[in-house]
């Protein structure tokens, strides 16, 4: 027997009680790390892409949902720094259901693979994709998700913009598909022919959501960014460009501030953890009280006693934590794939587990400081004859 | 050659706003080898003198030495150290941990010296076998009988090789028959290990294991039992 085993066999002496909170942390620490994945996708929206250093995003200055001219492409590109430009815009759309959300943008092909080396596209598909009016191509996992194959007619409902014959079911013909040429986040997006998108929609012509800009220099981007916006300054359709990193935090921060919603649940549940591991450790320290005055008669000094006693509350946290841990890296194994719809590639990070460690330690300490003091402080006398 | 000298010792509490004057200057000598039982009624302050030779209180005024140690001179930690090495604790309860096996408590004590987990498994082992139960190592204190608690208690105040051997009570919950085979394992270690015995207790028939008997009353030493 080591120490440690002394420390085990006592954290589980009441095995219900101890199960339970332990269950109860687990609980708490799967919440941590899936609460805080899921912030940094929200908050960063790190999940649907890795942002490329060199491009910048230009929007329209009064919302992200105002449309820009495409005759704006031209002036853009003739900025200093810039070395190539393209758009896209918001399509929204249903697939069969709501709840089958994914992204649709139409786009020019060429340039938006050009703009999106690391979207990788059999150069047949892109040929393809360029010489089909209706055509579209999707990412591989999109596609593998909903059962398509290339050749087949994809049918989207329009929630935003119907066609000029007033209906709003577009049919795309499938002609390629596409996917990550790196390790990075699968894409997402269903790209269709902006040509066609602007022929067909019924109103809005000649008008785009917003600009994709590659630039020379990552170092300039603000310079090249202001640049850009002093350009459109008193037109009817001022800018406003940022880094690509910048544009998709503010995506996301649309939906609320969710990072703040997120460490508001987690503080309660730490809070409520801390409580009744907290109450846990008071209550097993007052049921064992001349079990610690023995340990000290038998020569165990006040410090070793009151580390057994707090090695007991971070034992429990750390168990609860690496259930918990595990709990939610096997979650996100299981549900990412659909999850990567809705909030991007669920990933769970490396400092995120990092923090999940420092919770647990955090906890464990708060949780057993206070018996281990009581603990310290026990007189041997009076505790063996309180144990009478 | 003695092996604990109490000089003038004294313990007083608080009890509220009384001061309740417990042990009022003990002299007591204590040679290396003897077995010594501790008689007098309850509140005579046998188990305080006890509690104050092994080193678990202070005394208010006066020394305790053991093997020529003055216990004051010994910080909390020091005293906490000394304790392990040289005092083997029997107390009236046993207290066993319950939630360990009887090896697991024998083998507590080793766990602040610096033996191996191998050896502090043998040295438990010998011990559990020194008092018979080597057949009950693995069963926890809950399914063992009073009389085997209490010499699986024994076990583990010998396990550690301890000069005194400091018995509160150690028959007072056990039956006339249970009571004479952990006496009779007392006298074994006494005689044939050579450890010091202090017990305490309060009935005539135990103490006649002794070698000698000393009566306390209200605090003072009355001179040897009958």
């Amino acid at each position: 027997m080591s120490r440690l085993g002394l420390i085990w066999a006592n954290l589980f002496r009441r095995k219900t009680r101890a199960i339970l909170t332990l269950f109860s942390l687990v609980v708490a620490f799967l919440l941590f790390v899936l609460l805080r994945t899921a912030t940094e996708l929200f908050t960063e929206g790190s999940g649907f892409a890795k942002p490329g250093v060199d491009r910048l995003i230009v929007v329209s200055k009064y919302s992200q949902i105002q449309s820009l001219p495409i005759s704006a492409l031209q002036r853009i590109a003739a900025v200093p720094g810039v070395q190539a430009v393209t758009h896209a815009d918001w399509f929204g759309g249903i697939y069969q259901d709501s709840r089958n959300f994914f992204p649709i943008f139409p786009v020019k092909p060429r340039a938006w693979f050009d703009m999106y080396r690391e979207h990788a596209i059999d150069p047949a598909h892109l040929e393809a994709f360029e010489r089909t009016r209706a055509g579209a191509v999707a990412p591989a996992g999109l596609a593998e998700r909903h059962g398509w194959r290339v050749g087949d007619k994809i049918p989207i409902q329009g929630d935003i913009y119907a066609k000029r014959d007033g209906s709003r079911l577009w049919e795309f013909d499938l002609v390629g598909l596409y996917q990550r040429a790196d390790d990075g986040p699968e894409p997402l997006e269903l790209l269709f022919q902006y040509d066609h998108f602007d022929e067909a929609k019924e109103y809005e012509q000649g008008q785009v959501g917003w600009f994709v800009v590659r630039i020379a220099d990552s170092e300039r981007a603000q310079e090249t960014a202001r640049a850009i916006d002093a350009l459109f300054e008193n037109s009817p359709d001022p800018t406003r460009t940022v880094t690509e990193a910048e544009s998709m935090r503010q995506f996301m921060a649309q939906m609320g501030n969710i990072g703040l919603m997120m460490s508001g649940i987690l503080g309660a549940v730490f809070f409520t953890i801390l409580l009744l591991t907290g109450n846990t450790m008071m209550q097993a320290l007052r049921e064992r009280i001349p079990e610690l005055a023995v340990l000290k008669t038998l020569g165990f000094a006040d410090g070793a006693v009151a580390a057994l006693v707090l090695g007991e509350a971070l034992l429990l946290s750390l168990a609860g934590a690496a259930l918990g841990v595990l709990g939610a890296l096997a979650f996100a194994e299981v549900a990412g794939p659909a999850l990567q719809q809705i909030v991007g590639a669920f990933e769970v990070a490396a400092h995120t587990l990092a923090e999940a460690l420092a919770a647990a330690l955090l906890l464990g300490l708060a949780a057993g400081a206070a018996p281990a003091l009581s603990a310290r402080r026990l007189a041997i006398v009076d505790a063996l004859r309180g144990g009478r | 050659m003695n092996l604990v000298h109490c000089h003038a010792l004294e313990k007083s509490f608080l009890k509220g706003k009384q001061v309740v004057e417990v042990l009022k200057g003990i002299d007591l000598e204590v040679r290396e080898g003897e077995f010594l039982a501790l008689m007098g009624p309850s509140g005579s302050g046998k188990t305080t003198l006890l509690n104050l030779i092994g080193g678990l209180d202070r005394p208010s005024a006066g020394a305790v030495e053991v093997g020529g140690r003055a216990l004051a001179d010994l910080t909390g930690r020091q005293l906490a150290r000394w304790r392990s090495e040289t005092i083997g604790f029997i107390f009236q309860f046993y207290n066993l941990l319950p939630v360990l096996t009887a090896r697991r408590n024998v083998e507590l004590p080793l766990l602040l010296t610096g033996l191996t987990r191998r050896q502090r498994r043998e040295h438990s082992a010998a011990a559990l076998a020194l008092v018979g139960l080597e057949d009950r190592a693995g069963h926890k204190p809950g399914e063992l009988s009073g009389g085997q608690q209490q010499r699986v208690a024994i076990a583990r105040a010998i396990v550690a090789d301890p000069k005194l051997l400091v018995c509160d009570e150690p028959t007072g919950d056990l039956d006339r028959g249970t009571a004479d085979e952990v006496l009779g394992l007392l006298e074994i270690l006494n005689r044939e290990h050579g450890k010091t015995v202090i017990m305490v207790t309060h009935d005539p028939k135990a103490a006649e294991h002794a070698s000698r008997r000393l009566q306390l009353d209200k605090g003072r030493l009355a001179g040897a039992a009958a």
